[in-house]
């Protein structure tokens, strides 16, 4: 069987391939760019096309199938018509699926439901990078904070780091959100 | 209470309405709170829309019938209680092209002559074994539609002599630039994109191929319309608000500057106040140009879905896809658009409701009193550019005349 995945995220189309490739008897073509789709598309003859949802070429994609493969193998969106519940999960985790007529149900249920594990798993670690990346900021203010006081009230670094964590305990906040104070009244008062 | 609603869009000037009643308030005032989702693709929109993602959307209003009839995919039927804009597209082709059909006309060409002169175009590129192309945004849209109709009116055979394929919104330009197309049918601020670029002119605008041609819907499954329908009458009353904002030349430039923020059309407020303004720069470096009623998005009741503008969809989707004509199928097409909806959150508010919810297409050539359940209307000319009429009670005899 073969499997087209489009994505114009390369990351996440090889995490989708990834998780793809221990299922058996599968031919797995990654297509990430989007010009010359269509070609693509005819050259590959692809069983399953897995696609992200906002994907900008899907009307392109699926005039395609409804034009030119009309009479061969029509093109069922999805994965069963009456399968409501694996459908929401599709779309909630962000994939669309195209899936020519005549494939046996049970044999494209196990692939959509990987490929919508797989879709799942990378927006979890775009969102673990987010966080990530929100640790980072959230360090390098308090760095600045820090750094401001010692130059202000001349203190040295742990003092300085022991002040603003016994400001938030007082004030009941976190420690970026004093830190965020400071800089932020730095910056109002001219401080570079 | 508020009540929330989300509605999808895709990132066009005539998403303005429900962009509009969320900014300036329209809504708020009604006791809604919309969240707005855009998209890229209409496959999207109308995923988001069936599956529950959204309440209603901006949608293409030949897609909610097509969608309602099942073409495509399993049918679900949809409704269209407000009809979001008329026209506000036009045709751009190449600079090379554009100069060969459009004659010596100044402006926008004549539909008649430039089509005349694009057949021999066509036959030309027809006997060198490349078929002119055009896209479109979408195979259930108006834009198809209207270029189907010019073109075989004016003697040119769609998907014989000439190829059209979908080509999305964002992209038209760079599909004339890298020559995968030779023309576009498309809503602004795309055309005026290929423009600015230097790869397309302005040929023509919808609104001279029909002049009060339906464009885009708010589209809601009808189950969700029945169970939120208080909620669906006050977004109507907050659409209608945001009309009348959006056509007051005083609101030009601000509601330019809005739709134009990364949120929503991320794009130029300039090419966006030209299109809300009528105002068309259709050659780079040319003239600009004003074309009346370019986007139509208030007057004459602008908002209210006829049935018969349904039913004309309806006539052109048979035609196009071949089908054969179905009364069951007509009659499932024309309960998509909703008038009595319309009429229920408008009445006893300041804005004309017509007499009858449905019209002659394309017969009124001289601004004619039209009689009314509320208010007065006088509806201006709304004719198709070669003087064909689209009676609704004989859906079949129009089919036969057609070329």
């Amino acid at each position: 069987m073969r499997i087209a995945i489009v994505d114009e995220s390369a990351a996440r189309a090889s995490i989708i391939e990834e998780g793809l490739s221990e299922l058996d008897d599968c031919e797995m073509i990654v297509i990430t760019e989007r010009r010359g789709l269509l070609a693509r598309m005819a050259q590959i003859d692809p069983d399953i096309v897995l696609m992200n949802l906002g994907n900008p070429s899907r009307d392109m994609l699926e005039e395609y199938f409804a034009v030119s493969r009309a009479l061969a193998r029509p093109i069922a969106m999805f994965v069963d018509e009456s399968d409501d519940d694996a459908i929401v999960a599709s779309v909630e985790a962000g994939v669309s699926s195209y899936v020519v007529d005549g494939l046996a149900a049970g044999r494209i249920r196990p692939i959509v439901d990987l490929a919508v594990t797989r879709f799942n798993a990378f927006s979890r670690l775009q969102n673990d990078l987010a966080e990530a990346r929100g640790k980072l900021a959230e360090r390098e203010l308090v760095d600045k904070a820090k750094r401001i006081l010692m130059q202000n009230k001349g203190l040295p670094e742990p003092k300085a780091y022991a002040e603003l964590r016994k400001a938030a305990m007082d004030q009941g906040k976190r420690i970026v959100n004093i830190a965020e104070a400071i800089v932020t009244a730095h910056e109002l008062m001219g401080g570079a | 209470m508020t009540t929330q609603l989300t509605i999808g869009f895709l990132p066009l000037v005539d998403a303005c309405l429900p962009i509009l009643a969320h900014e300036h308030g329209f809504a708020e005032d009604e006791g809604l709170s919309l969240t707005l989702v855009k998209d890229l693709s209409w496959a999207t929109v109308l995923d988001r829309l069936l599956y529950g993602h959204s309440d209603a959307a901006h949608m293409i209003a030949p897609l909610a019938i097509a969608t309602t009839l099942g073409r495509g995919r399993p049918a679900q039927p949809l409704a269209a209680p407000f009809v979001l804009g008329l026209n506000g597209n036009a045709i751009t082709l190449t600079p090379d092209i554009a100069g060969r059909v459009r004659g010596d006309e100044p402006g926008l060409g004549d539909p008649r002559v430039v089509g005349a002169a694009l057949r021999a175009v066509a036959r030309e590129r027809l006997a060198a074994g490349r078929p002119l192309t055009f896209g479109v945004v979408h195979r259930y849209s108006s834009h198809n539609y209207m270029l189907r109709y010019w073109l075989a009116a004016c003697g040119i055979r769609a998907d014989e002599e000439v190829e059209i394929r979908t080509v999305a919104p964002p992209f038209c330009a760079e599909a004339l630039e890298l020559g995968d197309v030779d023309g576009i049918c498309v809503g602004e601020p795309w055309n005026s994109v290929a423009v600015e670029r230097g790869v397309g002119e302005i040929v023509l605008s919808t609104a001279q191929i029909w002049r009060r041609g339906v464009e885009k819907v708010l589209a809601l499954r009808e189950p969700v319309l029945e169970e939120k329908r208080d909620a669906v009458l006050r977004l109507i009353r907050a659409l209608c608000r945001a009309a009348a904002h959006f056509v007051d030349p005083v609101n030009w430039e601000h509601n330019a500057q809005v739709l134009a923020r990364p949120e929503y059309l991320d794009g130029s407020p300039e090419l966006i106040r030209r299109a809300i303004s009528d105002q068309l720069l259709i050659a780079r470096g040319g003239k600009m140009i004003h074309y009346p009623d370019f986007m139509f998005q208030y007057r004459e009741a602008a908002n209210f879905p006829w049935v018969s503008q349904a039913e004309w969809l309806y006539s052109q989707m048979v035609r196009w896809d071949g089908l054969s004509y179905d009364r069951e199928d007509a009659a499932r097409a024309a309960r998509v658009f909703r008038p009595d909806v319309y009429r229920a959150a408008l009445l006893g508010t300041g804005e004309p409701l017509p007499g009858a919810s449905s019209k002659v297409e394309g017969s009124i050539s001289a601004p004619t009193v039209v009689g009314t359940q509320q208010g007065s209307m006088v509806l201006e000319t709304n004719t198709f550019f070669d003087g064909s009429v689209f009676d609704p009670h004989d859906i079949e005899g129009y089919l036969r005349q057609l070329p």
